[in-house]
């Protein structure tokens, strides 16, 4: 009776751990599917229209076949990197002020609750504000505006992740840096922050890889431009912008060259994240955690 | 060399919790002194104020004199140049994680702004050769994170990287706590050739640990020194009635 009791306990125990794996697999084929659903689509609408040409060509005018969007994908490449500088240095010392200066402090509050309702503000809105305050007669729309606005995008994402992983770092660790004589701030920057380093390039690529496809702030700053430019101070041209307006066109030509264009875009995004992680992981140790 | 520690009327606080109260006494130079006690006594909140890590907590205060040498440490200096003389060994190994074994021993120096790199490399060697590693480790130096290692390993690591700033003091709270007994034999042989140079406190709850490494022992019991005396008296024939109490077992 008892052994007989034991034996059905096993085979209830055997059926929920298979029902749990199995319930882990589903979830991370929901996971997965959009993903790969969205690339095969891209790649089936896509990968036709892509030739040198997209790639070395700035766009004919309208209702001509052919050309390419090299204007645009060296665009959206200033203009990410621009907002880059300007995003991932203010969002990581913000970070590191709310993790390791200001803990408590009102200060500190009012630049945590600053940075989650910035992250909520809507894309447009934040183009429209950057059109207000950077885009004058004498600085039309430019390049360094659609900078501007994407990369105040990036900031809430990177403070608040700097700041989660810079609280995650063990209390030992700061404390083995002070007991050796080192000064605060140095044992925050050299110690704190490196031993945090991998999630707050996690972080980084996070709010790089959302603002990299943002359309919105960019229509009343960046503008586009369908001929060549990288100056800061012109319209520039960028992915996102040119798949906007060819979706819109009327022309079944432009239609495959938006197709194509969103390709290249995750395409880009995609290689550049991993570029980050394999350069930033090649430093790392054997057995560092 | 070791230098001489006395303590004058040590008085601390977490708080209005009054951990410490009115402690005196000296601890001599290039030896070892146990300071024994049950858990909340107070033992680590005095180590902590002999290198000032007390004050990293915003809310604790002390009051008293600590002279270490000739230095009157809350008078004379800052936190930071009190620390780099007194070096301190903590409970758990802390390695940095994300360091080489190298770095970690050269972390004080090289964050403290030394570069020189012949004597960089002379000073890891010499540390991880006092710290008893050097063998274990030699091949991997650069290789290896400072977390890759065991934990007796990685305890030993953390003497190395204390020793290498040159302190004259060296705190060690609870060092050998969290380690097997293979591991906590090696650090207290260490302990034992360590003492020519550096003067050792060493905080312990194992009461044989002290009976074997130390010269002198100090008793603590709910912020106040019991007794301090030589590590003989103190486990053949304490003066006051509590110690004798704890080390018999019938409390602690």
């Amino acid at each position: 009776m008892n052994e007989q009791g034991n034996t059905m306990r096993a085979k209830m125990r055997t059926a929920t751990d298979w029902l749990a794996t199995s319930l882990a697999v589903l979830s991370t084929l929901m996971v997965v599917a959009p993903l790969l659903a969205i690339f095969i689509y891209l790649i089936y609408k896509g990968a036709s229209s892509l030739n040198l040409a997209f790639f070395t060509q700035i766009p004919k005018p309208e209702g001509e076949e052919g050309g390419g969007m090299a204007n645009a994908i060296v665009g959206s490449g200033v203009l990410l990197a621009l907002a880059s500088l300007i995003g991932i240095p203010i969002g990581i010392a913000g970070g590191i002020f709310l993790a390791e200066f200001g803990r408590g402090t009102k200060l500190a509050n009012a630049v945590r609750f600053t940075a989650d309702v910035l992250n909520g503000v809507p894309s447009i809105v934040m183009g429209m504000a950057v059109y207000a305050l950077v885009v004058t007669p004498r600085m039309p729309f430019s390049a360094l505006a659609g900078g501007v606005a994407l990369g105040i995008m990036m900031i809430p994402t990177v403070t608040r992740t700097t700041e989660e992983m810079l609280l995650m770092v063990p209390h030992a660790v700061r404390e083995a840096a002070l007991a050796l004589g080192v000064p605060n701030w140095r044992s925050v920057l050299s110690i704190t922050v490196k031993t945090a380093s991998p999630g707050i390039i996690t972080g980084c690529m996070l709010a790089f890889a959302r603002v990299a496809g943002e359309t919105a702030p960019l229509i009343f700053t960046a503008f586009g431009n369908s001929n060549w430019s990288v100056a800061l101070n012109q319209p520039i041209s960028a992915l996102p912008l040119e798949i906007y307006r060819y979706a819109l066109s009327p022309y079944d030509d432009q239609h495959r060259q938006a197709w194509a264009a969103a390709l290249v875009l995750v395409v880009l995004i995609v290689a550049a994240v991993s570029l980050v992680r394999y350069v930033t992981s090649r430093g790392v140790l054997k057995g560092a955690s | 060399m070791g230098v001489g520690i006395e303590v004058v009327n040590l008085n601390a606080w977490y708080g209005a919790n009054h951990t410490l109260q009115d402690i005196n006494l000296n601890i001599p130079a290039n030896h070892a002194t146990a300071l024994i006690g049950p858990s909340g006594c107070g033992k680590s909140t005095f180590v902590r104020c002999l290198n000032r890590m007390h004050e990293t907590n915003p809310i604790a205060r002390v009051t008293g004199t600590v002279r270490i040498g000739d230095l009157d440490i809350y008078e004379d200096a800052k936190p930071v140049e009190i620390r780099r003389r007194v070096g301190m060994v903590f409970q758990r190994p802390n390695p940095f994680p994300t360091m080489s074994i190298y770095d970690n021993v050269a972390a004080g120096l090289k964050l403290n702004g030394y570069s020189n790199r012949r004597v960089l490399d002379e000073i890891v060697e010499r540390s991880l050769k006092d710290s008893a590693l050097w063998d274990e480790v030699k091949d991997d130096l650069k290789k290896k994170s400072g977390a890759s290692l065991s934990g007796g390993q990685q305890q030993r690591l953390c003497i190395a990287r204390a020793l290498a700033v040159d302190p004259e003091v060296l705190l060690m709270d609870e060092p050998a706590s969290a380690l097997d007994p293979v591991s906590t034999s090696k650090i207290e042989d260490l302990i034992f050739q360590l003492k020519s140079q550096y003067t050792i406190v060493i905080v312990t709850h194992n009461m044989q640990q002290a009976a074997r490494v130390a010269e002198k022992t100090g008793f603590f019991l709910n912020g106040r020194m019991v007794e301090f005396d030589s590590t003989h008296k103190i486990f053949t024939n304490p003066s006051d009635k509590r110690t004798e109490d704890y080390i018999t077992g019938r409390f602690g």
